[in-house]
C-alpha cells in the first residue's frame, strides 16, 4: 500500500479463517475442523452449521484435541484444529512436539484470540508465550498474519501442506493492508509500506499500530518501512538483512514476549550475518501484564503509532 | 495371514524373549521388564490378529497399532523385524550413533505409524484414527498397549471420555497390566485401581485376560468389536520381566541391564524352554 492511502476496514481474521475453511470444505470432504468447546470464540458457528460432519468436538481437552487431530491427519484428513492459543500452545505442547511435529502429521494448530485478545481477562488467557515455545520444536511452520488476504493465503497454504502449521490470530477487525494484486508466499515476508530510515518488522495485528507509526513519521519526514513478517518459521532472513542494512534503524513489533518471539529472532539474524544498525524489540516486557484491554495493553507498552514514533526517533537520534 | 498353533506362537514368544535380552545387551540400555511383560501381547497381535504386513503398510484399510507404552519398544522392533519388517540384525544398531532404532518407537522404522515414548498420547492418538474409520466407514480396528504406571496421565482420561462418547467400539486399548513401575508397585505410587469401574464408568467394555496365556489373548484379541457401541479396555494381566526367573516382579528390571553373569543366565533359562 501507498503510505497515503487510506486504511479500508476489513473483518476479524478469525472470521476469515472461517470464510475460508467454509470454501475448501465445500470442495473437499477431508477438511476438517477440530474444536475444544471453542466453536464460538473461533467464529465457526457457520462451518458447523453448514458442515456438521466436518466438525468434531472434543470438548475442553486440549491435549486430547492435538492427539486426536494428529490421529486424523494420519488418515490422511485435513485437520484444522482450534482452540485459544494461550491453551493450546502450553497445555497441548507435548501432543504438539511429539504427536503433530516429531510424527510428521500435516496437523493445522490454530491458536484462536491470541495473544492479549482476550484483554482483561488476563494472564491465564494471554499467550505470550507461543512462538517461543514453538520456535524451539522443530517441523513447524508458524505463521501469524496481518489481515484479511494475509489470513485467506494462509489457511489456503496450510491446507495444501503436507507439514504442521501454527496460524495465531486475535479478534480484532483489521482493515485492509495489502494491495490487490499482492502476492504471499509462507516464508517471504511482505512489504507493506517502503522506506529507508527505519524499519517497523512487525506480525500479526501489531502490524496495523507500525503502520499508523509510519503515516506519522511521515509529518515529520520519517520514511518508515514497514515489513509484515507473517511467517516467524522459516523465517525470512533475506527481508531482514536488507532492512538492516538500507535502513538506519530496525524495531521489531509483536503481541508476545520479547523474550523468544519475531524480535530475537531477528535480533540473532543481524548479528549472526556480522551487521550492526540500531535496534529495539517493542513487545511484552518480562512482567505480569497490565490490566487491560487490548488496545490499552498496547498503548500502555508502546505498540501504537505514538509510542512506536517515538521509539522510531530515539533511535534515528 | 499364515496360521500359527499355539504351541508355535509360544515357541515365538521365547525367541522374541531372547532377542529382546540379545539387543538390550548389546546397546547395553533398553525397557527389559516392560518389553517383555507385553510381548505375548505383540506375538499375538502381529500374528493372528492385526492384517498388517512390510506389503500393506501404506494401505488406508490396515489395522493400527500404536505402542503408547512407547518404552517397550525392543519387543515391537523385534516383533516388527519377525514379521518382515526389517532384517533382524539391522537392531544390532539399537540405541547407537544415527541408527534409526532409537530407545522409543519412531517412524523411521518401517511398521511404526507414531513417534511415541511420552506416556498418555496413545490413546487420543488411536481414537483420532479410530474416528477417522467411524467417518470414511472403514472397517479398520485400532489397537493400542497402555502401561498401568501411564494410566495417571490426564491426557488418557480425555480421550477415554471423548472414545466413549463417539462410540469407538473399532479402539481397543490393551493395559499391559504388570502392576509395577519405575519406583515401585503401581498401587503404591499413585494408585490407578479399581481400573475396571474407572473404565466402566467412563462407558468402555472392559475385558480381563491372563496377558501370558497365548491361546486366551487369541480368542479375546480377535473378538473384536467386543462391544457394538463401546470402545474396549482389555486389561491383560502380566508380569514385569516374564520369562527370566530372577527378574520378574522386580522393579530393578524396569530398565535395567543384565550383567555378562545374569545374561548368560537368562538366555539358558529361555533356550531350555524350547528344548
Amino acid at each position: 500500500m501507498k503510505i497515503t492511502d487510506k486504511l479500508i476496514p476489513g473483518k476479524a481474521n478469525l472470521e476469515v479463517y472461517c470464510d475460508t475453511l467454509m470454501e475448501l470444505a465445500s470442495n473437499d470432504s477431508n477438511i476438517l475442523t477440530v474444536t475444544s468447546d471453542s466453536r464460538g470464540s473461533g467464529k465457526l458457528i457457520p462451518f458447523a452449521e453448514k458442515f456438521p460432519k466436518q466438525i468434531v468436538e472434543v470438548g475442553i481437552a486440549e491435549q486430547n484435541l492435538v492427539g486426536v487431530s494428529a490421529g486424523l491427519a494420519s488418515t490422511g484428513k485435513k485437520v484444522f484444529a482450534a482452540s485459544p492459543g494461550c491453551f493450546l500452545s502450553t497445555r497441548a505442547l507435548e501432543q504438539i512436539k511429539n504427536d503433530v511435529a516429531y510424527s510428521n502429521y500435516p496437523v493445522n494448530l490454530v491458536g484462536i484470540s491470541s495473544g492479549v485478545s482476550y484483554g482483561a481477562l488476563s494472564t491465564t488467557h494471554h499467550s505470550l508465550h507461543d512462538v517461543a515455545a514453538l520456535r524451539a520444536i522443530n517441523n513447524i511452520t508458524i505463521v501469524v498474519p496481518a489481515d484479511n488476504f494475509e489470513t485467506k493465503e494462509t489457511i489456503k497454504a496450510a491446507a495444501a501442506s503436507t507439514k504442521p502449521f501454527y496460524i495465531k490470530f486475535g479478534k480484532k477487525n483489521m482493515p485492509h493492508l495489502h494491495a490487490k494484486n499482492d502476492r504471499f508466499e509462507i516464508g517471504k515476508a511482505s512489504t507493506i509500506i517502503d522506506g529507508n530510515d527505519v524499519a517497523f518488522i512487525a506480525c500479526g495485528e501489531t502490524v496495523l499500530p507500525a503502520v499508523e507509526a509510519a503515516k506519522m513519521l511521515k509529518k515529520d519526514g520519517i520514511k518508515a518501512r514497514v515489513i509484515s513478517m507473517h511467517t516467524i518459521k522459516p523465517l525470512d532472513t533475506e527481508s531482514i538483512l536488507k532492512s538492516a542494512e538500507e535502513c538506519k534503524a530496525v524495531i521489531t513489533v509483536e503481541e508476545h514476549s520479547i523474550n523468544g518471539g519475531l524480535g530475537e529472532a531477528c535480533a540473532s539474524t543481524i548479528i549472526e550475518a556480522g551487521l550492526f544498525v540500531p535496534f529495539k524489540r517493542m513487545g511484552i516486557p518480562d512482567e505480569e501484564t497490565v490490566a487491560g484491554s487490548q488496545n490499552e495493553i498496547f498503548e500502555h507498552y508502546g505498540i501504537s503509532a505514538s509510542g512506536l514514533s517515538i521509539v522510531a526517533k530515539s533511535l534515528l537520534r | 495371514m499364515r496360521e500359527y498353533t499355539n504351541m508355535e506362537l509360544q515357541i515365538k514368544s521365547v525367541k522374541y524373549r531372547i532377542s529382546v535380552l540379545k539387543y538390550i545387551k548389546m546397546a547395553n540400555t533398553g525397557h527389559t521388564g516392560g518389553s517383555l511383560s507385553c510381548i505375548d501381547i505383540l506375538n499375538v497381535l502381529y500374528n493372528d490378529v492385526l492384517n498388517v504386513f512390510p506389503e500393506n503398510f501404506s494401505d488406508p484399510d490396515r489395522d493400527r497399532y500404536i505402542q503408547s507404552k512407547g518404552h517397550a519398544v525392543e519387543a515391537l522392533y523385534v516383533v516388527l523385524a519377525d514379521r518382515g519388517f526389517y532384517s533382524e540384525s539391522d537392531l544390532e544398531t539399537l540405541c547407537k550413533y544415527k541408527s534409526p532404532y532409537v530407545g522409543h518407537p519412531t517412524r523411521k522404522v518401517n511398521g511404526i505409524e507414531f513417534n511415541t515414548g511420552a506416556l498418555g498420547h496413545g490413546l487420543p492418538i488411536s481414537a483420532g484414527i479410530a474416528l477417522a474409520g467411524k467417518k470414511d466407514n472403514k472397517s479398520y480396528r485400532v489397537f493400542t498397549l497402555i502401561g498401568d504406571g501411564e494410566l495417571a496421565e490426564g491426557s488418557n482420561w480425555e480421550a477415554a471420555m471423548m472414545a466413549a462418547h463417539y462410540k469407538l467400539n473399532n479402539l481397543i486399548a490393551i493395559l499391559d497390566h504388570n502392576a509395577l513401575q519405575i519406583t515401585g508397585r503401581t498401587d503404591e505410587v499413585c494408585s490407578p485401581y479399581p481400573i475396571v469401574d474407572k473404565w466402566k464408568a467412563f462407558g468402555w467394555n472392559v475385558a480381563l485376560v491372563e496377558g501370558h496365556n497365548i491361546s486366551a489373548l487369541r480368542k479375546i484379541l480377535n473378538k473384536t468389536p467386543i462391544a457394538s457401541e463401546k470402545p474396549a479396555l482389555i486389561i491383560a494381566d502380566t508380569v514385569k520381566g516374564k520369562g527370566v526367573s530372577y527378574m520378574e516382579n522386580e522393579k530393578k528390571w524396569h530398565h535395567g541391564v543384565p550383567s555378562d553373569e545374569e545374561y548368560e543366565l537368562a538366555i539358558k533359562e529361555l533356550e531350555a524352554k524350547l528344548n
